[in-house]
C-alpha cells in the first residue's frame, strides 16, 4: 500500500512460482484460503497498487463542470424553467460500496448547487438501475447523501428507475441494426440529463450509462443476448465489445432524438482495504508483517467458525476507502475515452502469453448481490462473465483451456432479491446450460412473467429475465473454454451449472489435465483488488 | 503378549519455536521471491546495508569492544591455545578465513586469534535469516563482529556479491562454510560459498580448525561451561586450476587434517593424510545415538564409552537455527 510504505504505487506484477514461493491468498466466497501452486509452471498476477487519489475532490469536480470536454460548461446549460434529470449509477457500483461520502453525493451536490443558482425547479433524480433491484432508502441515502435525499425524495423527485412502468418508458427509435431504443420518459423529455457515473471497470460508462441504465427489457434484449455477449472480446475493451457497439448505436439514436446528455464520469483507485485490519488482503504475501500474519490467521479462523449468515453480514458490512483518481465531464463519447484511459492506468497489468489453466478465487460480492447471497448463477456470472473478461487483447487462458474457480457454490438464494433465479436454477439449468437454447426456450416467459414484474416494481427483486442475462455474461467464456472446474464447491450444485467439482487444487488440476495435458501452465489471477490483464 | 507402547514426543519436538517454524507461512514470514523488487523500508536479511559498520568511528569502537569485552569473554570461557599462526607469515593482503563451526563463541574466538592486521580488517559472513532478522540484532552483529549478511536458506547472490566487493576493497572475510553450527558435535558438509569467493577474488583461503568450543557453548545450550579450546591455523591455500566445487572439497579435507593434527600431532596427521586415513569431521553415517556415542567416546579417548558431557536437556535444546 502506497500510504503505508511511503512509496510510489507499484504496477501489477506477474510472478513466476518456484519452490520458495509461499502459498498465495485466495478468496473462497466469504472465506479466505492459502493455496500453494505447482512450482515452475505457475505464475501469479498481482494487481497494481492503488494510485494516489486526488487530494482536493471538490476542486476537481468544479474543474470538470466548468471546463467539460466537447461541451459548454454546465452553468451555461442550466436555465430557469428547464426540466433537469440527474441519473446516477445504482447500488451495483462500486464494489464493495464506498465509504461515505460517496463520490456520487459530492458530484450531485455540486450539480444541484449550480441548478439552484440557475433557478431550476424541475429536478428529478433517478437511480439508473435498468432491470436491477430497486435501491432501499438506506442505499439511496448512502449514494446521494442525506441532504439530497431529504430535499428531493419526500417530494417524489428522487426515485428508482422503473423499466416496467407502462407510462414511464418511451420508444425513441431504432438503430440501423434494428435495435429498439427505449428509455425513461422523464429522462427523454428533459432538457438535459446529467448522468453521474462511477467507472469501477472499463465496461462502465459511455452510452452504456444512459442507453442501458435508463432502459428496459425492450431495448436491453438487443445486446443482452448470447450472440452479442459471445462476440464481446472483451466487455472491458470497448472497441472490441459487441455489447458496447450496440450501446453506442443506441446512443446515436438518443442523440438524433434530441436527448441532451451531460456525462460526468469518475474513476476510483483500487484501494479496497485501506490501512486497516483488512489491508493484508491487498498485500503480496512476502510483504506480510507479523501483524498482518497474525491478523490474517485470526480473521481466517473467525470466518471459518462463523455461521454462513453471520459471515455474510460481516463481509458485506465492509465499506471501501476508495480514492478518486479522475473526474471528467462533457460529451458522452469524448468523456468516456478519457475515463477508460484512467481506468486502464489503475488496472492494467501486462501479461505475456496465454495459459492452459486460469485460476480465480471468487470473493463474496458481485454487482448483483450487494447485501445478499452470491448464488450459483452469480458465481457463474462473476467467474466467467467478469473475471474471465478482465482482459484486453486475448483472454488470459487459451482457447480450449480450463478455468478453475474457488468458491463454495452452495444452492442458496435470496428470495427477496433473486426470486426468478430460484426458478431459473430449478427449471432452466436442469434442462440446458446452453445460452442459445435457454434464450430460445425460456427467456420470454421469464421476462414477461407478471409475478416477477410485480416483485421488480414493488419489492427489491431483480427483473424476471435477469438470471438469463447473468448466464449470458458467461457466453464468451463458455464458447472459448474447454472446461470449468469449481474448487471447493457443492458437487451437486456445481454439476447443475455444467461444471466439474473438485475438493483440492490437485484434484482440479487432475481433472483439467484431461483437457489440457498432464503438465499445464497455470495462471492465478489474484483478484480483488480489481485489475485487468493486457495479454500480449 | 505384545505390549503396545505409545511413542512420546521428544523435548525437541515440543519446543514452541520449532513447532511454529514447522507450521510455515503464514505463521512465519515468507521469503521475498528472487524475481521481486523488495519494498523500501528497513531492509533486513541479505538486503541489510552494513556499510556504516565499516566507518572509522564504528571500526574504532569495535576494536575497543573486541579487545576488551570480547577478549575477556573468550579468555574466561575458552582459555584458547593458538597454534601455527606462523603459517601465515607469507600471507599478504586480504584472505578468506575458513573455520569449522560449533558455537556462537567461534566468531569471537576466530577474530581474536587472528594476527594483526587481519584481526581488525576482517568482516564475518553471518546468517542473514538469523543475525539480520531485526534491526537491533542486525546492528549489533554488524558493529560488534563486523558481520555482513549471507543468505543460507535460499539461492541469492546478493550476499556473495557484496562480500566479493569487500574483499576487492581489501577486507578479509571470515566464513563458516558449514552454514551453521553443528547440531550434534560432528561437522557438516561444506557449502561452496567460501571457495567461490576466494576463487572469484583471487585471494588465498586460510583454514582454521577450532577444537572444543562445542564443549563450552554448544548449539542448544544457554549457559556456557568453561573449557580449554585449541585454535589451529593451516597454511594459506590457493586455487590450483580446479573449479570452486573441487576447491571447496580440498578446503574441507585440509580442515580434517588440521583437526587430526590438533588431536594427535603434525607428523601423525600427515602420515594419516598420506594413507587416506584422516578421520572425517562429519562422522560416520550411523543412526543418531551411534554418532553421539562415537563422538563422546572419541573425546574421552576411549571409543565406545560416553562421557556424557551434555545432558539430555541440552541435546533437546539443540534446535536453534544457527
Amino acid at each position: 500500500m502506497s500510504r503505508q510504505h511511503e512509496h510510489r504505487p507499484r504496477p501489477g506484477l506477474v510472478m513466476p512460482v518456484d519452490r520458495s514461493t509461499p502459498p498465495v491468498l485466495m478468496h473462497h466466497g466469504e472465506q479466505l484460503r492459502l493455496q500453494r501452486l505447482p512450482a515452475d509452471r505457475s505464475r501469479v498476477i498481482y494487481p497494481p497498487e492503488p494510485l494516489e487519489p486526488i487530494e482536493d475532490e471538490g476542486a476537481a469536480i468544479r474543474e470538470a463542470l466548468d471546463n467539460p470536454i466537447d461541451s459548454d460548461p454546465l452553468d451555461q446549460r442550466l436555465f430557469a424553467g428547464m426540466r433537469l434529470t440527474i441519473a446516477f449509477d445504482d447500488v451495483s457500483l462500486p464494489l464493495p460500496p464506498m465509504r461515505a461520502p460517496d463520490i456520487r453525493q459530492r458530484i450531485i451536490e455540486a450539480v444541484l448547487d449550480r441548478a439552484a443558482a440557475a433557478g431550476v425547479d424541475d429536478v428529478h433524480l433517478i437511480a439508473a438501475l435498468a432491470l436491477h433491484r430497486r435501491m432501499t432508502e438506506a442505499e439511496l441515502r448512502h449514494a446521494v447523501g442525506d441532504r439530497v435525499y431529504d430535499a428531493l425524495a419526500p417530494r417524489g423527485q428522487l426515485y428508482n428507475h422503473d423499466a416496467e412502468d407502462p407510462d414511464g418508458m418511451v420508444l425513441l427509435g431504432t438503430t440501423d441494426h434494428g435495435e429498439e431504443v427505449e428509455i425513461s420518459r422523464r429522462a427523454a423529455e428533459s432538457d438535459l440529463i446529467v448522468y453521474v457515473n462511477v467507472n469501477l471497470v472499463a465496461m462502465d460508462g459511455g452510452w452504456k450509462s444512459t442507453a442501458t441504465g435508463l432502459s428496459g427489457y425492450r431495448a436491453l434484449r438487443h445486446h443482452h443476448n448470447p450472440a452479442t455477449m459471445t462476440h464481446s472480446r472483451s466487455f472491458m475493451d470497448r472497441h472490441n465489445s459487441e455489447l458496447h457497439h450496440s450501446n453506442w448505436r443506441q446512443g446515436e439514436v438518443l442523440r438524433s432524438a434530441g436527448v441532451e446528455v451531460f456525462q460526468i464520469e469518475t474513476t476510483l483507485n483500487n484501494d479496497l482495504y485501506g490501512n486497516g485490519p483488512m489491508s493484508v488482503l491487498a498485500k503480496r504475501e512476502w510483504e506480510w508483517t507479523a501483524r498482518d500474519r497474525a491478523g490474517f490467521v485470526a480473521t481466517r479462523a473467525a470466518l471459518d467458525r462463523m455461521r454462513p449468515g453471520t459471515r455474510r453480514k460481516v463481509m458485506h458490512r465492509w465499506r471501501a476507502p476508495y480514492g478518486l483518481t479522475s473526474v471528467q465531464a462533457g460529451e458522452v463519447e469524448a468523456v468516456h475515452e478519457v475515463t477508460t484511459r484512467n481506468v486502464y492506468r489503475q488496472q492494467l497489468v501486462e501479461v505475456e502469453g496465454q495459459t492452459d489453466v486460469l485460476l480465480f478465487g471468487l470473493p463474496y460480492i458481485s454487482p448483483y448481490n450487494v447485501d445478499s447471497i452470491l448464488n450459483p448463477i452469480l458465481v457463474h456470472c462473476l467467474g466467467l462473465g467478469y473475471f474471465f473478461n478482465l482482459y484486453r487483447g486475448r483472454p488470459l487462458v487459451r482457447e480450449g483451456g480450463v478455468v478453475i474457480m474457488s468458491h463454495p457454490t452452495t444452492p442458496e438464494f435470496n428470495p427477496v432479491h433473486h426470486p426468478s433465479y430460484i426458478d431459473f436454477f430449478e427449471e432452466v439449468l436442469p434442462e440446458t446450460t446452453d445460452p442459445v437454447e435457454m434464450a430460445e426456450r425460456f427467456e420470454k416467459d421469464y421476462a414477461n412473467d407478471e409475478w416477477y414484474r410485480h416483485l421488480y416494481r414493488t419489492g427489491h427483486a431483480y427483473h424476471g429475465v435477469h438470471p438469463f442475462y447473468m448466464w449470458y455474461w458467461g457466453a464468451h467464456a463458455l464458447d472459448h473454454l474447454g472446461g470449468v472446474v469449481v474448487l471447493g464447491g457443492d458437487p451437486a450444485t456445481v454439476r447443475r451449472l455444467g461444471y466439474r467439482p473438485a475438493s483440492t487444487l490437485d484434484d482440479a488440476l487432475e481433472i483439467a489435465s484431461d483437457l489440457v495435458g498432464p503438465t499445464p501452465t497455470i495462471t492465478y489471477f489474484k483478484n480483488p483488488p480489481l485489475m485487468m490483464a493486457d495479454v500480449k | 503378549m505384545r505390549v503396545r507402547t505409545a511413542s512420546l514426543p521428544s523435548l525437541r519436538d515440543l519446543d514452541p519455536r520449532r513447532r511454529i517454524r514447522s507450521l510455515g507461512f503464514p505463521y512465519t514470514s515468507a521469503p521475498t521471491p528472487a524475481s521481486v523488487e523488495p519494498l523500501p523500508g528497513p531492509a533486513l536479511g541479505d538486503r541489510y546495508d552494513s556499510d556504516w559498520a565499516r566507518s572509522p568511528i564504528a571500526r574504532a569502537t569495535r576494536v575497543v569492544a573486541q579487545e576488551t569485552v570480547g577478549r575477556a569473554v573468550t579468555t574466561a570461557l575458552c582459555r584458547p591455545r593458538v597454534h601455527n599462526r606462523d603459517r601465515m607469515e607469507d600471507l599478504e593482503g586480504p584472505a578468506v578465513f575458513v573455520a569449522n563451526h560449533h558455537s556462537h563463541l567461534d566468531t569471537g574466538l576466530l577474530i581474536g586469534s587472528l594476527p594483526r592486521p587481519w584481526r581488525h580488517e576482517v568482516v564475518v559472513a553471518a546468517a542473514a535469516d538469523y543475525f539480520f532478522d531485526t534491526p537491533a540484532r542486525a546492528a549489533a552483529a554488524a558493529w560488534f563482529w563486523g558481520a555482513v549478511p549471507m543468505e543460507r536458506q535460499r539461492v541469492s547472490r546478493r550476499g556473495a556479491l557484496a562480500a566479493a566487493e569487500l574483499i576487492e576493497e581489501g577486507w578479509s572475510l571470515a566464513i563458516f562454510p558449514e552454514g551453521g553450527r553443528s547440531p550434534d558435535g560432528w561437522g557438516q558438509a561444506h557449502k561452496g560459498g567460501a571457495a567461490y569467493l576466494a576463487a572469484r577474488c583471487g585471494v588465498p583461503v586460510v583454514p582454521v580448525h577450532m577444537d572444543g568450543t562445542d564443549l563450552v557453548l554448544p548449539k542448544g545450550r544457554r549457559r556456557p561451561t568453561p573449557h580449554r579450546v585449541t585454535v589451529n591455523f593451516g597454511a594459506p591455500m590457493h586455487r590450483d586450476g580446479e573449479d570452486a566445487r573441487r576447491f571447496s572439497a580440498r578446503i574441507e579435507a585440509t580442515l580434517e587434517v588440521l583437526a587430526d593434527e590438533t588431536r594427535s600431532d603434525w607428523y601423525s596427521a600427515r602420515l594419516a593424510a598420506a594413507r587416506g586415513e584422516t578421520p572425517s569431521l562429519r562422522g560416520p553415517e550411523f543412526s543418531t545415538w551411534r554418532r553421539d556415542w562415537l563422538l563422546e567416546g572419541s573425546r574421552a579417548g576411549r571409543p565406545g564409552v560416553s562421557s556424557s558431557r551434555r545432558s539430555v536437556r541440552d541435546r533437546a535444546r539443540g534446535n536453534d537455527p544457527w
